[in-house]
């Protein structure tokens, strides 16, 4: 593989009818980082990402993966490079989990690396732990086990790039930092991982680098010590913002700070 | 919702994707449950056969059939017919029949595992939305007309042009942000078939007396006077459709994720899309063409082969075609033997049964998805 970035968007500018999602992003998406977009609703994070993942052709600007513009791929050579979460956990015939954690395995078909599939698939499903649920109708499942046999799916892929969508909504606590940890250890393995996260606590503590949208526009973009500051996350989200370390693992904390919200509802 | 869910400006068409019909990237494994009903069936399809020809006025003991197949096949083996008729009949009327119900029950309950595949909705069927019925106008309308501009194969190519109308037409009508919601589709069924009913009447107030004949004959679906020319006609149309829905299978399972995640993995979904569109009114029109509009056969056929296999597309379009092609085998020797000298509509038997079973379907599809207001 080449050194350059696994994924690179320039000067993305979208537009729904009048509305303009995205204005203008630059995006760098390195190997081996974890990279955390993030901001307040309707900022631009999920249309960023179908931009990434080429579901929808930006109005302007351009998006390259591995140097190569994106339109130029085939479906197919891409799905190799990189999978997606999305955020839609729709099924429309009850497949047991282990069917669709294995259609993550479709693109590598016909290849030699088809002879990996059982070994992907029982990985994948130990890494988010749905290996009980195996032979169970995914459409039975409740929000967080569908969410979690979605990203196995993602994993069972094996691409050296991942497009995660909220991967933490509807988990526990327990699993958000499962599937973190995961999305962690494959940037460690050297694979370029974007998340979209609404938990600022959670980007602080597993990625590298955060990206924070706004109005459709990067506000700041840095490691999260130097963007999730309690000045611009005030600003940003406009609602008082505390960032404060753990006082025992020295991690970021994010917290609103309630009182003025608590005065007005009293 | 986020704002993916907002219809984009326009999607994405790459130009070069995985051929349409080529064996593309989307295996399934999981489905092996439900291996045996493939030999089972078609077993029971052949032994249906065999006794579905013997049976009628000049019956033909089970024995007898099987040896005046194998006398034909050049096997000496086996007592012929000792009814003096008995060997004609199998050969000039019964075989023809029953071979058209293997064709034509294979051909419906295929375009009805397709239809289901494609619109990602197991309510989904050629005669609940329509294309049925708009394949059998366009028929009429050829017979009333008296089009003649392929020999044989007029009936069969304006069939398939009406169904292929017809599909896109509903495909175009039902589908609303990359879905297609049950409620949508059961009314633009109504819709479609209330359009298809009004240009079938028109047809008969402007036909001839035999062109009339006909086109009733065709609302009540009948296999009744099926020749072997018509067979060779519906025979490669139905075998064409069914080898392009196999060759898609695996994609189909992935296109149960949805389109975006579909196309995710590799999967060219609107080439996909269109050209299973054409292979469901190529299997519809195989059916309607000598047939008429036998119903519920794509509904409840592979609703059942389901419940045993999963809904791996793999094995449910093999077993579709088997289990579709012996329900139909069946259900005609029923229609011409329930009541004695009377050749009853076969499309009559499959909605009797067929229309209480897509209720009972609706009903639980509500219950599940929680009712639709």
């Amino acid at each position: 593989m080449s050194g350059g970035p696994a994924l690179t968007a320039r000067g993305v500018t979208v537009r729904f009818g009048a509305t303009t999602v995205l204005d203008g992003v630059d995006l760098d998406v390195r190997r081996g980082e974890v990279l955390a977009l993030v901001g307040p609703n309707g900022a631009g994070k999920s249309t960023l990402l179908t931009v990434l993942s080429g579901d929808v052709v930006p109005t302007d600007g351009k998006v390259e993966v591995q140097g190569r513009p994106l339109e130029a791929w085939r479906l197919a050579d891409l799905a190799r490079e990189r999978a997606v979460l999305t955020q839609s956990n729709h099924l429309a015939f009850p497949f047991p989990v282990a069917d669709v954690v294995r259609m993550g395995r479709a693109p590598w078909r016909g290849r030699v690396e088809e002879d990996a599939d059982d070994a992907a698939v029982a990985e994948a499903m130990r890494a988010t732990d749905v290996t009980a649920l195996a032979d169970r109708p995914f459409p039975v499942l409740s929000g967080g086990e569908k969410g979690r046999t979605s990203f196995a799916r993602v994993l069972a892929q094996r691409t050296g790039v991942l497009l995660l969508d909220e991967p933490t909504a509807a988990l526990d606590l327990g699993h958000q930092e499962h599937v973190l940890g995961e999305a962690r250890r494959r940037a460690d393995a050297g694979d370029a991982v974007v998340v979209v996260l609404h938990d600022l606590g959670l980007a602080a503590a597993w990625a590298d680098r955060v990206v924070l949208l706004h109005g459709g526009r990067v506000a700041a973009e840095g490691p999260p010590r130097d963007v999730l500051t309690s000045g611009l996350l005030t600003e940003v989200y406009a609602h008082p913002i505390e960032v404060l370390p753990h006082p025992v693992t020295g991690d970021l904390l994010v917290v609103a700070d309630r009182r003025s919200t608590r005065q007005e509802t009293r | 919702m986020s704002t993916d869910e907002v219809a984009p400006p326009r999607a994405l068409r790459p130009s070069r994707g995985p051929g349409a019909l080529s064996t593309g990237p989307g295996p399934v494994a999981g489905a092996r449950r439900g291996r045996w009903l493939l030999p089972l069936l078609a077993v029971g399809l052949l032994v249906a056969a065999l006794a579905a020809a013997g049976s009628g006025q000049v019956a033909v003991p089970f024995e007898e059939v099987l040896g005046s197949v194998l006398h034909r096949l050049g096997l000496d083996l086996g007592p012929l017919p000792t009814h003096p008729r008995g060997d004609d009949t199998l050969w000039a009327v019964r075989f023809p029949r029953v071979a058209m119900a293997v064709v034509v029950g294979a051909a419906l309950a295929v375009a009805g595992a397709l239809m289901q595949g494609v619109f990602g909705n197991p309510l989904a069927e050629p005669s609940v939305v329509g294309v049925s019925a708009g394949a059998a106008v366009a028929a009429a309308a050829s017979i009333v007309f008296s089009l003649g501009f392929a020999g044989d194969w007029t009936i069969a190519v304006c069939a398939f042009a009406g169904g292929l109308l017809t599909t896109l037409a509903v495909y175009a009508l039902a589908r609303a942000d990359g879905r297609t919601e049950v409620v949508t589709l059961v009314l633009t069924g109504i819709a479609v078939n209330a359009v298809a009913g009004g240009a079938l009447a028109f047809l008969m107030f402007a036909g001839d007396t035999q062109a009339r004949e006909q086109i009733v004959f065709w609302q009540l679906g009948s296999l009744n006077g099926s020749r072997w020319e018509q067979v060779w006609v519906v025979a490669p149309l139905a075998v064409g459709g069914v080898v392009a829905a196999l060759l898609a299978a695996g994609r189909l399972d992935l296109l149960a994720l949805g389109e975006r995640p579909a196309r995710h993995l590799g999967v060219d979904v609107e080439r996909l899309r269109v050209a299973l569109v054409v292979v469901v009114a190529l299997l519809t029109a195989a059916a309607v063409s000598f047939c008429g509009i036998v119903a519920f056969v794509g509904l409840v056929v592979p609703h059942l082969v389901r419940m045993v296999t999963g809904p791996g597309h793999r094995v449910l379009l093999w077993a579709s075609m088997l289990a579709g092609a012996l329900v139909l085998v069946v259900a005609d020797t029923v229609a011409r033997s329930f009541v004695a000298g009377a050749d009853l509509p076969l499309g009559m038997l499959t909605s009797l049964v067929g229309g209480p079973f897509f209720f009972w379907l609706l009903r639980r599809t509500r219950r599940s998805a929680g009712g639709w207001g």
